[in-house]
């Protein structure tokens, strides 16, 4: 089993992904180049957070282009785990591989704090370790990370349970208290269709330790683990 | 003077309009042996600026510690840097970038962030961590209470001018750390209306490196070439430390626009990354950031320091723009450049590595014998100085010094106590709500203070920001302080405040203060009554650094902070570096649990607690937080200060952290007791607390007084004796005055009499909200 951490320029979270993987839950993982047209046999590909390319045209916009994205998406077509972490959420969306948009936070300005999300569903190699309904205590820090969707496309991600996260209070209420940036649905992280493709606003590698006030962020990287190891043991 | 063209015949007159003067002008003929052309006329006129040349305060300077143990290198290269351990080396150093971010708020602190930030990257350290010392004029109008002295009234279009000056400078500092990719991990953000047209802007940033891979500006090696890495360079920063920031503003301050540069944290980052990796190939010799004065600087100082000459061709410099003279490109002050010096034949490595990271490099000269900077357009000479003249031997000022008029006040000038008795409540609440006081969360949850994940505490968590080293089992702590309402009163206490509040707020998250760095903001130096603060302020940081064994090992110094011949308060600010030896050892704020006892830690022993002999309490508490807030006096004096006292008070702070007997700690500082208190109840996230204090003067000196040397712990039951042992050893008096409660009630008794009981949360509210409120920005 290996992870993979692509580095585009610009991302400054990969590091945090990378000692969160490597020193914190022990598995193997390397950095990725952004021009690389492969993925060095990884078995997860985690697309970190920053500011890739300086996001001055549009958050991941112009990251989606890089070399390394069309690996990144055969990859994803064939079934590999792909996680975006706030940068990363937001270059699969630009790319097509999670649907819906990103707007600015509705308060129109950065923020960075700890928030409550709850696990909306057990059932995808992210979140399988976790309990149904189990809040997370992770930090989010992002200018834009006020998703958004058409109604059909909601309605499709409710239909297929493809809402993973959402923004919650401390203790579970689903009353807008917990949303810090106005997403449509309180959503901060949702699931394609064949549940392979992942994307979250908050930062689960900056929640692996309780030294950092939470390790609540590991139960998603635990999850890809346990998926991995699944899916070794099926094959085998 | 917007355009120079070489043709220009430099005279005295021209050379008055760089601000350089006539004495100044014939020292240059003396160094040239002749008239110096335009373009060497601008180069000079950067170098032995007030900001870069340090004229006005090198004498003084001087007398500032600057030696230590554990200090790797002192003032003089791109920041200082200590030993920390393990083979490991902490460089950090504060920087103002007061006046751009008056002419242009967001910019101005933008640049400012990046310029310090690659400072600390230039000496091959990876910045893990940026704070800023922000202070501006004030946010809301005068009220009706007499203002203090009749000397400064906030108009409602002034305040919302300094509250659009706030707004442009937070997102400004926000922005450049948040995409560069390194934490902004607290600073501090105060309010006086001296500011109003002269904000401050303090950034302070600290990196790590291994102690053998520090790199220095040093320009060695006969031959070896010089390359030019980063951003192209264009118009934009021409003078802008030159006229700048060496002059004070005047109406048409506001025109000095184009002066200010524009910064890019996507390049930066990139310049990070291809800096950092290019060293480790073992073929860059020396490497310099292109900050104020540009390439001007960088050439002239690394040829000077290394004993050499630097020739360079303007025609290889990478440009943004068509047709620029050599004098603009000289004096550009584009950011995000670095110019460094290879070894000869392994330049293509180092290029190599910058083009991975699509960074223009370019190899622009090297370096010569002779300790000439020769600088060239197209092969045509265009400027021919010696560069240890220039870098290094440019004028130096001992300017005169008068102390100011003596303020002649009266007793009636004083804060006037509140009758035994009285409720303090109400005052309490107004003084929570107070911008100084207020929590600043709105403002710092605007920068990303976790990139990194090496914040053990971020803003506000803990008295001092602290930030764990992942290699080693230590972590490093770092606070900024300064009270310019109290230098302003007596600036040689208000600097040794600053020094000792700084060390003993680092002191409260566990660590041993060992370092220090300093920026000085100040007035005019050709105002006398403004170089006796200066000199004043250099003598009170210089004792307190020394009795706190906190050795200065870098900063800046900035002059001219007025605007239309009025002054700033005098504003030393002060950062302190400090060492935990367990990153599990931190002390946070934040109360524990149920039922824990509060002891009062008070480094002035039982004997010399108190009042010093002819000090009056109500001429010392004129000075306070609580003095403006309540009554809108500003007079008196700084509480006095026992440098002793504070030095056990820190050795006792961190022996309690070491033998892990306290649950949380804070210093009082700003509003004393009482806001300490109830901070340490905020940030508990619902507990409360009963406490009783005594006092010699009155309930309002008792809880709002703010004499330093003094913190508050919380202890668990089982441990309260351990605690009250340690103080005992290390002659800190400390007095049970309290205990943690669950219910919600912040009570405070003064002599058995309750003077403050409220509703926590009702309090929380206030503290926590005030600030957004009075800033109607959103």
């Amino acid at each position: 089993m290996k992870f993979g951490v692509v580095v585009f320029p610009g991302s400054n979270c990969d590091h945090d992904a990378f000692h969160a993987i490597g020193h914190v839950l022990k598995k193997p993982v390397e950095f990725i180049w952004h021009q690389s047209q492969e993925l060095h046999q990884c078995d997860a590909i985690i697309l970190p957070g920053g500011f890739s390319y300086g996001d001055y045209l549009r958050t991941g916009a112009i990251a989606r282009f890089s070399p390394v994205m069309q690996a990144v998406e055969q990859f994803a077509n064939k079934g590999g785990l792909v996680l975006g972490i706030c940068n990363g959420f937001q270059i699969l969306l630009e790319a097509g591989l999670l649907p819906g948009a990103m707007m600015r936070n509705s308060g129109l300005r950065f923020i960075c704090k700890h928030v409550h999300i709850r696990v909306e569903d057990t059932h995808s190699p992210f979140t399988c370790a976790a309990k149904a309904g189990q809040i997370l205590t992770i930090p989010i820090a992002h200018s834009d990370g006020n998703y958004t969707c058409d109604d059909k496309t909601l309605a499709a991600l409710e239909k297929n349970h493809q809402i993973l996260f959402r923004y919650t209070t401390a203790d579970g209420k689903d009353d807008n208290g917990g949303n810090p940036n106005g997403s449509t649905a309180n959503i901060a992280g949702i699931c394609n269709e064949r549940r392979n493709v992942a994307g979250l606003m908050p930062h689960p590698e900056r929640a692996v330790e309780q030294v950092l006030d939470s390790d609540d962020g590991q139960v998603i990287f635990r999850s890809m683990v346990e998926a991995l190891v699944g899916a070794a043991k099926a094959t085998a | 003077m917007a355009t120079a063209q070489t043709e220009i015949k430099v005279t005295p007159e021209i050379a008055a309009e760089h601000g350089v003067t006539r004495e100044e002008y014939a020292r240059i003929q003396q160094i040239l042996e002749r008239d110096p052309n335009i373009t060497e006329l601008g180069i000079f006129s950067v170098m032995w600026s007030e900001h870069c040349s340090y004229k006005s305060s090198k004498v003084h300077l001087k007398r500032l510690p600057t030696r230590g143990k554990l200090v790797v290198q002192g003032p003089g290269e791109n920041a200082g840097v200590v030993d920390i351990g393990d083979g490991l080396v902490a460089a950090f150093k504060i920087e103002s970038h007061n006046h751009p971010s008056y002419v242009e708020p967001f910019q101005g602190a933008t640049t400012g962030v990046g310029g310090i930030l690659r400072d600390i990257f230039t000496m091959g350290a990876r910045p893990i961590a940026v704070m800023d010392s922000l202070r501006f004029g004030e946010i809301q109008k005068s009220g009706e209470r007499r203002v203090a002295r009749g000397e400064y009234k906030t108009t409602e279009e002034e305040a919302a001018k300094n509250r659009r000056i706030l707004d442009g400078v937070i997102r400004g500092v926000g922005s450049y750390g948040n995409c560069f990719g390194v934490p902004t991990v607290g600073g501090e953000v105060a309010f006086e209306p001296c500011y109003a047209q002269n904000p401050l802007v303090n950034a302070l940033a600290l990196g790590i490196a291994r102690k053998e891979e520090i790199f220095l500006a040093k320009a060695k090696g006969v031959g070896n070439p010089v390359i030019y890495v980063g951003a192209k360079t264009g118009r934009d920063g021409i003078h802008g430390a030159s006229l700048l920031a060496s002059a004070e503003f005047t109406e048409e301050s506001q025109q000095k626009r184009p002066n200010v540069q524009v910064g890019d944290p996507f390049m930066e980052k990139l310049l990070l990354e291809a800096c950092l990796e290019a060293m480790k190939t073992g073929a860059v010799v020396a490497i310099q950031d292109m900050g104020a004065a540009g390439l001007t600087c960088s050439t002239c100082e690394m040829a000077s320091r290394g004993g050499t000459g630097i020739e360079i061709d303007l025609a290889k410099v990478p440009q943004r723009e068509t047709g620029m003279s050599p004098y603009e490109i000289m004096l550009s002050e584009s950011q995000e450049r670095m110019l460094l010096v290879a070894d000869k034949g392994r330049e293509g490595e180092v290029l190599a590595v910058f083009k991975k990271w699509g960074l223009d490099a370019m190899v622009v000269g090297d370096v010569t014998e002779g300790g000439m900077l020769v600088v060239k357009d197209h092969g045509k000479v265009a400027a021919k100085i010696p560069a240890h003249p220039l870098a290094e031997e440019g004028p130096v000022y001992n300017r005169p010094i008068a102390q100011a008029a003596p303020r002649n006040e009266r007793e009636k000038d004083w804060f006037q106590f509140a009758p035994e008795g009285t409720d303090l409540t109400a005052n309490f609440t107004k003084l929570l709500a107070s911008p100084t006081i207020a929590s600043k969360h709105w403002i710092t949850e605007q920068y990303d203070s976790m990139v990194r994940t090496n914040t053990l505490a971020g803003p506000g968590a803990s008295d001092a920001a602290v930030v764990r080293v992942k290699e080693t089992k230590r972590a490093l702590a770092l606070a900024t302080d300064g009270n310019g309402r109290w230098c302003y009163l007596n600036p040689k206490v208000g600097a040794m405040h600053a020094v000792a509040e700084a060390a003993r707020n680092v002191a409260a998250s566990g660590a041993r203060p060992i370092a220090a760095t300093n920026c000085l903001n100040f007035g005019s130096p050709e105002k006398p009554e403004v170089m006796w603060q200066f000199s004043q302020a250099i003598d009170g940081v210089g004792e307190a650094c020394v009795a706190l064994g906190a050795p200065i090992t870098g900063g800046n110094v900035s002059f001219y902070n007025e605007t239309l011949g009025k002054s700033i308060y005098p504003t030393p600010v002060i950062g302190i570096l400090g060492i935990l030896e367990h990153a599990d050892d931190v002390l946070k704020v934040a109360f524990r649990q149920e039922g824990d006892t509060i002891v009062l830690l008070d480094g002035a022993s039982a004997a010399d607690a108190g009042l010093k002999p002819g000090a009056t309490p109500a001429r010392e508490f004129s000075s306070s937080e609580y003095s403006k807030a309540i009554a809108g006096i500003v007079a008196g004096e700084p509480p006095a200060i026992d440098l002793a006292a504070e030095k056990r008070l820190i050795d006792c702070l961190v022996a309690l952290a070491e033998a892990r007997t306290v649950q949380s700690a804070h210093d009082l500082s700003d509003g004393g007791l009482a806001v300490a208190v109830a901070e340490s109840c905020f940030a508990s996230g619902g507990l409360s607390a009963r406490i009783s204090v005594d006092g010699d003067v009155n309930a309002e000196d008792a809880l709002f007084g703010e004499r330093g040397a003094r913190a508050m712990v919380s202890v668990s039951q089982g441990n309260v004796a351990a605690v009250l042992e340690t103080a005992r050893q290390y002659g800190v008096g400390a007095r049970e005055i309290g205990k943690v409660t669950r219910d919600n009630a912040l009570r405070i008794e003064y002599k058995g009499c309750a003077v403050i009981t409220a509703e926590v949360p009702t309090l929380q509210d206030t503290w926590a909200n005030s600030l957004e409120r009075n800033l109607k920005l959103s």
